[in-house]
């Protein structure tokens, strides 16, 4: 009962904050100097052309006006049309979402790895140089930003030693025969690993760019619950029963240290989302930041918009999950 | 206990000297940027393009760390640039923190509709892509010093008012600020006499933190040449024209990004080391 009235709060909340997001960017933007649509006519147009275009696109209502037309038109799944594209708001994010969700998830994955292997390493050897070591790095990672990390990557393993893309998400020349956009997740399934191989090398460095931070973040945080579960009886029982300190570790400190890294993890994957715009940049990534910054440069208004609400819904969503994985696993509220 | 303060010490104060050294080499190279700049760092000389740093063969006498595609002395821009940087850390940091630390006091002490106020929009805020959010509003305020800091204080309070909110949260509720209160002082000087001095270490770690943020923000938004009037020189364009010819001249991006690097780097570091300096359980 507990659960579902969680549940219900949580989606309420998450639906306050989007409406909230929605106002906010559609009030921002329509006070963006420059007229888009004058940007859209030939240099010749008349004045009755701009005006024309304008009630087409709605811009001459008043902005209160303008969000009830556009709202409506969202709940009916119908975000208006681009601009500069003048194709539907959806079809063009929805084109562009898989290639930033792989990216995120590739980086989140790279994370992980990275730091668990920090922790799990550094509770091994506490208290040792190599402990320290970690820190040290640690400490290194966390104080450098994703867009710092990603020049970094790119001048060491795309320029003095090019193992790597820098740029793009695929080689041009190759012929993709895939029908959704999610590459990677495509060219395994129909098993052509010359191309997951191309997509891998254009993807590691900008997701590694977006890892480090998180791994840093994973890697300090595990690491301090883990020391702390090794003190406790079960820990010391298992010691007692002849187990070896590496599974000691990972078997019976482990299930028991990961639930607060779990919390913070979904946050910290919100910020890494959002660090997508600008590493997709970075390493001209066709994804959705990096349309999102065309947009704002094009002032293409209704694409500003459908990006910036699709990332807020899927930074809530993110979070409702991790909420919701969260009250699953912690019997403390499970039982309640 | 005792081991890992005095560990905790013995670190803090190398840390302290190379950051705060870095950072005050910084200040002095921007405020006299026009008598230590061997060149104008807007001169352009075509015939000079590309030149290599000092220790290349063929490098340029005179220009120390190489030319840009326009001939325009890479030292020279990258200590101008340090004076956009600067700014835009000290101005856009100490506001964020006023106004951010200031709501999350009020909201984690006085609790009820202004905490559920400040709650519901940090919220809000946390669901925007950030640096998305930065350039739609430079986009909205148009280029400049005063919308990147506009930009940065609107983005970045929710840093300060989340941290600040919990922890005013977590020392309201101990005994002293309600002793406090019975020795008859009230609500609004208990908050700054009881609860900011308690708070005011992580403020001060979160404000040094937040300025290395600035120079990033301040990067990204010249990266994407949405920062101030693309003539003046700033890192964030350095590198952006760097990025494009990064195969042929590799100097352009690597002398700003160094700096730009060891910036970021000592104004967290310098929060790290005065946070264990000023941290009352450490101390």
């Amino acid at each position: 009962m507990r659960l579902l009235r969680t549940l219900l709060f949580r989606l309420v909340s998450t639906a306050v904050t989007l409406v909230g997001v929605a106002v906010i960017v559609f009030v921002v933007i329509r006070i963006v100097p420059g007229n888009p649509i004058a940007m859209m006519l030939p240099p010749g147009a008349t004045p009755e052309d701009i005006a024309l275009l304008t009630a087409h696109y709605g811009l001459d209502k008043s902005i209160p006006e303008q969000f009830f037309i556009w709202a409506g038109g969202v709940l009916q799944g119908d975000f208006g049309t681009s601009i500069t594209a003048r194709q539907p708001v959806l079809t063009l994010v929805l084109g562009r979402l898989p290639a930033t969700l792989e990216l995120s998830i590739m980086a989140l994955v790279i994370a992980v790895i990275l730091g668990g292997a920090a922790a799990l390493t550094g509770t091994r050897e506490r208290g040792t140089k190599i402990e320290a070591g970690i820190d040290v790095t640690n400490g290194m990672a966390l104080s450098i930003p994703d867009f710092l990390w990603g020049l970094i990557l790119i001048l060491l393993f795309g320029v003095a030693w090019p193992l790597f893309h820098i740029s793009g998400r695929v080689t041009p020349s190759l012929d993709l025969p895939f029908t959704t956009d999610f590459y990677l997740f495509e060219s395994v399934i129909r098993l052509r690993f010359d191309i997951w191989a191309d997509i891998v090398s254009h993807m590691f460095l900008p997701a590694l760019a977006l890892a480090i931070p998180l791994a840093a973040i994973i890697g300090q945080l595990l690491k301090q619950s883990l020391k702390e579960t090794m003190h406790f009886d079960y820990v010391t029982l298992a010691r007692t029963k002849g187990y070896g300190e590496t599974r000691v570790i990972t078997r019976e400190a482990l299930p028991n240290a990961v639930l607060p890294t779990l919390t913070l993890v979904g946050v910290q994957f919100t910020f890494l989302i959002g660090g997508t715009v600008i590493i997709e940049r970075l390493f001209s990534y066709q994804g959705l930041g990096n349309m999102a910054i065309d947009a704002v440069i094009n002032r293409d208004l209704p694409l500003i918009q459908g990006i910036v609400i699709l990332f807020a819904v899927i930074f809530t969503v993110v979070n409702l999950v991790v909420d919701l994985t969260y009250a699953l696993l912690n019997p403390r509220l499970r039982h309640a | 206990m005792l081991d890992g303060r005095s560990q905790v010490r013995r670190r803090a104060g190398p840390r302290l000297w190379l950051s705060g050294g870095w950072l005050t080499a910084l200040a002095l190279a921007a405020i006299f940027a026009s008598f230590l700049s061997p060149h104008d760092p807007l001169a352009q000389d075509l015939f000079l393009g590309r030149m290599p740093p000092f220790w290349v063969d063929s490098a340029e006498p005179g220009y120390f760390l190489g030319t840009d595609s326009l001939g325009r002395d890479v030292l020279s821009r990258i200590l101008y640039g340090s004076r956009v940087a600067l700014t835009v850390a000290l101005i856009a940091g100490t506001l964020t923190c006023l106004i951010g630390a200031s709501l999350g006091l009020l909201a984690g002490y006085l609790r009820g509709w202004v905490d559920v106020v400040v709650s519901r929009l940090i919220d809000i805020w946390m669901a925007f892509p950030p640096v998305l959010f930065s350039i739609l509003l430079i986009a909205v305020l148009g280029p400049g010093l005063i919308s990147i800091i506009i930009a940065i204080v609107v983005i970045d309070w929710t840093r300060f008012a989340r941290v600040v909110r919990a922890e005013a949260m977590a020392q309201g509720a101990m005994d002293y600020p309600a002793s406090a209160q019975v020795a008859g002082r009230t609500r609004l000087s208990t908050m700054l006499v009881e609860i900011l001095p308690n708070v005011l270490p992580t403020i001060v770690a979160l404000l040094t933190l937040e300025m290395g943020i600035a120079v990033i923000v301040e990067a990204i938004l010249s990266f994407v040449n949405l920062s101030i009037s693309t003539d003046d020189p700033t890192w964030g364009g350095m590198i952006s024209e760097g990025r494009v010819s990064i195969y042929q001249a590799w100097w352009v991006i690597v002398f700003p990004l160094i700096t730009l690097f060891l910036t970021v780097l000592s104004f967290s570091q310098l929060g790290e080391g005065l946070k264990d300096r000023f941290d009352p359980v450490l101390r």
